[in-house]
């Protein structure tokens, strides 16, 4: 097999293009199911929503009709079911998800774009600190499994792990916001926005609990994975070998054992890239944190179809386009893919 | 027969594996708090039936809500509740799951092919999204029994590729062969000899399943998705928010709901660790060898 030579097209047909061709079905799967399903609904939405925000409020009835306007050509209810579904295509290529009804008429797309950055950037912390010590934290404890902390630790995570994000973010709050009061109760930042320490500072200060709710759960499936992957690793040759020649145990975990259970770790992340945004959704609902879920719990608070729908579409894309990323530079991290 | 199996199947695990012992322990206490709800003195949506916001007490232990209701029964038909919508929603994705299953591993080729790539694009869409958008324009005609409908038709992906798979190294198995050569037709090779097989697969996976039928039920009803007006786990800590139970330090209306979340998650996942560790053929042959 020796001779064999790497070529650039083979991994190209091999790998990156069926993963490409995933992604636009994914896309596809996903954002069919998203018009399909109010249309399998028998409730007509425009005219539930209508009634709603007409019982509560009086409003301008040039309002109510290019509301309604807006809500039919979003929901798309004239024409025939394939028409519709064409036209729901279109709009969504030139980026146009529509008006808010809570906050008539700015676009949705504005409302999502301000959200946005709180999201990502607690998402991203959060992945990246619980993948990190998940992956090493597992291969501790694989590697030491007789030890009493590792058991403990195995044993804390067990029980961890199965708790919605829901519940844990609960619990950071009754504890340390309520209670200790070391943290506050809602929001996400405090004065002028700007590249100062005083700002970045409250940032921090805002967004440690959502984060660390994230953190708890993540990290615990990520220890899990990693405990039982470094099991099956410590087992092989290459490590009893180098305990007999008597490598360092921190060079051993560190360069073999942890390294060779973060692929399999790599390619997870991707899969469970899903259950992180539902989390931080979540969270956010409960910190009152500014982004995509606090923006969603207003607007299902206000019956805000328009933003519930630019939420799920926008999440749906997300999610697949980043773990296409994640899975495109996977074969930079795993030279067997790059090779084959 | 089969009832012996199964009884030594359960001393086996309650002897041999802790985190069994203690899931069904946690279960079994979950149980009773479920059964206790048939005797409760009270009906789940009786109002002002005991004074309103009292701390526990000896006579209300789990104290009581603003609505005048006793937290103790209350939780007892939250549990009942959100038992049934996830029990429900288990079994409907679960039965959607082995039917695919089941097809796409028997018939195996382009059909395969076709659906299992659509499954596994399906796998990779956050489910969240899109249950809050179907449940927010169901709101106001959401009831216990589509709410379970609702968790059900959304959780047969995974399942349904693990069951795949079996069925995929089942068909390669010399019996399989067998059947086919005496004459029985497709149907009957996957429901009469392979379905046997996936059953305890089918029970830990099962018990899997609640997790994420529960995690979703309270996460559903806390952002008021739900059926408000019946008790669960997730409407009891909908109210206590609303009513602001944690700035008016009325602890009590949040903390049971939490902890018997807690309990509930805890309990499922340590049975369904036990079972899956049980089924996993490697701790299997340990077993066998310990025993001889």
């Amino acid at each position: 097999m020796g001779e064999t030579k790497a070529h650039p097209m083979n991994l190209l047909r091999t790998y990156i293009l069926p993963r490409i061709l995933q992604w636009a079905l994914v896309i596809f799967v996903g954002i069919s199911a998203t018009f399909l399903i109010p249309r399998l609904s028998p409730i007509n939405p425009v005219d539930e929503m209508i009634g709603r925000m007409t019982a509560f409020a009086s409003i301008d009835p040039h309002a109510v009709v290019s509301m309604r306007e807006s809500a039919t050509a979003l929901f798309g209810l004239e024409g025939t079911l394939l028409e519709q579904y064409g036209r729901f295509w279109a709009r969504l290529f030139t980026g146009d998800l529509g008006v808010s009804f809570g906050n008539f008429p700015r676009p949705v797309s504005d409302i999502i774009a301000a959200g946005l950055p709180w999201t990502i950037g607690l998402l991203s912390v959060a992945i990246l600190i619980s993948w990190v010590s998940g992956v090493f934290l597992g291969a501790l404890a694989g590697y030491f499994h007789d030890r009493r902390w590792a058991q403990f630790l195995e044993r804390f995570v067990v029980v961890v792990y199965p708790i919605p994000y829901l519940i844990i973010a609960f619990v950071l709050i009754f504890v340390f916001a309520w209670w200790l009061k070391w943290f506050p109760l809602v929001g996400g930042s405090r004065g002028q926005p700007g590249l100062t320490w005083d700002y970045i500072s409250t940032l921090l200060y805002f967004g440690f609990l959502p984060a660390l709710s994230l953190v708890i759960g993540s990290t615990a499936f990520r220890f899990i994975m990693a405990k039982s992957l470094t099991t099956t690793e410590i087992a092989s040759d290459y490590v009893q070998y180098a305990e007999l020649a008597a490598v360092p145990k921190r060079k051993i975990i560190l360069f073999y054992v942890a390294r060779n259970t973060m692929l399999p770790q790599v390619t997870d992340l991707a899969l469970s890239l899903g259950a992180l945004f539902e989390g931080a959704l979540i969270t956010e609902v409960l910190f009152a944190y500014p982004g995509l879920g606090f923006v969603l719990y207003n607007a299902i608070y206000n019956a805000d179809y328009n933003i519930i729908m630019g939420i799920t579409l926008l999440s749906i894309a997300g999610i697949a386009t980043a773990s296409l990323i994640i899975d495109l530079l996977y074969p930079i991290f795993d030279p067997r893919v790059r090779l084959r | 027969m089969a009832s012996d199996v199964l009884r030594a199947t359960i001393r086996d695990l309650f002897r041999f594996s802790l985190s069994f012992r203690f899931g069904s322990i946690i279960l079994m206490f979950v149980g009773i708090l479920l059964l206790l709800s048939f005797f409760s003195p009270f009906e789940s949506d009786d109002r002002r039936v005991v004074p309103r916001n009292k701390p526990p007490s000896q006579e209300f232990i789990l104290g009581t809500t603003g609505n005048g209701q006793d937290g103790f029964w209350l939780l007892t038909f939250a549990i009942r509740n959100t038992l049934m919508v996830s029990g429900l929603a288990v079994l409907i994705g679960r039965s959607i799951a082995v039917m695919l299953g089941m097809i796409t591993g028997y018939l195996g080729g382009k059909t395969d092919r076709v659906i299992s790539s659509i499954v596994d694009s399906i796998i990779v869409i956050p489910r969240l999204p899109l249950l809050i958008l179907i449940a927010a324009i169901l709101q106001g005609e959401m009831t216990v029994l589509s709410l379970a409908l609702l968790l059900g038709i959304l959780d047969w992906a995974h399942p349904s590729k693990r069951y795949r798979a079996m069925i995929l190294s089942l068909r390669e198995r010399e019996f399989t062969h067998t059947a086919i050569f005496s004459g029985m037709n497709a149907v009957k090779v996957v429901v009469q000899e392979h379905l046997p097989f996936l059953i305890p697969l089918l029970l830990a996976d099962a018990v899997a399943g609640f997790l994420w039928a529960i995690g979703m039920e309270v996460t559903l009803s806390v952002l008021g998705l739900s059926d408000l007006s019946a008790p669960s786990i997730g409407t009891l800590i909908f109210w206590g928010n609303y009513h602001h139970a944690l700035l008016r330090g009325r602890v009590w209306i949040l903390a049971a709901p939490i902890a018997a979340s807690v309990l509930m998650v805890v309990g499922f996942y340590l049975v369904s660790l036990s079972l899956s560790e049980y089924l996993d053929p490697r701790t299997r042959l340990s077993r066998l060898t310990m025993e001889e």
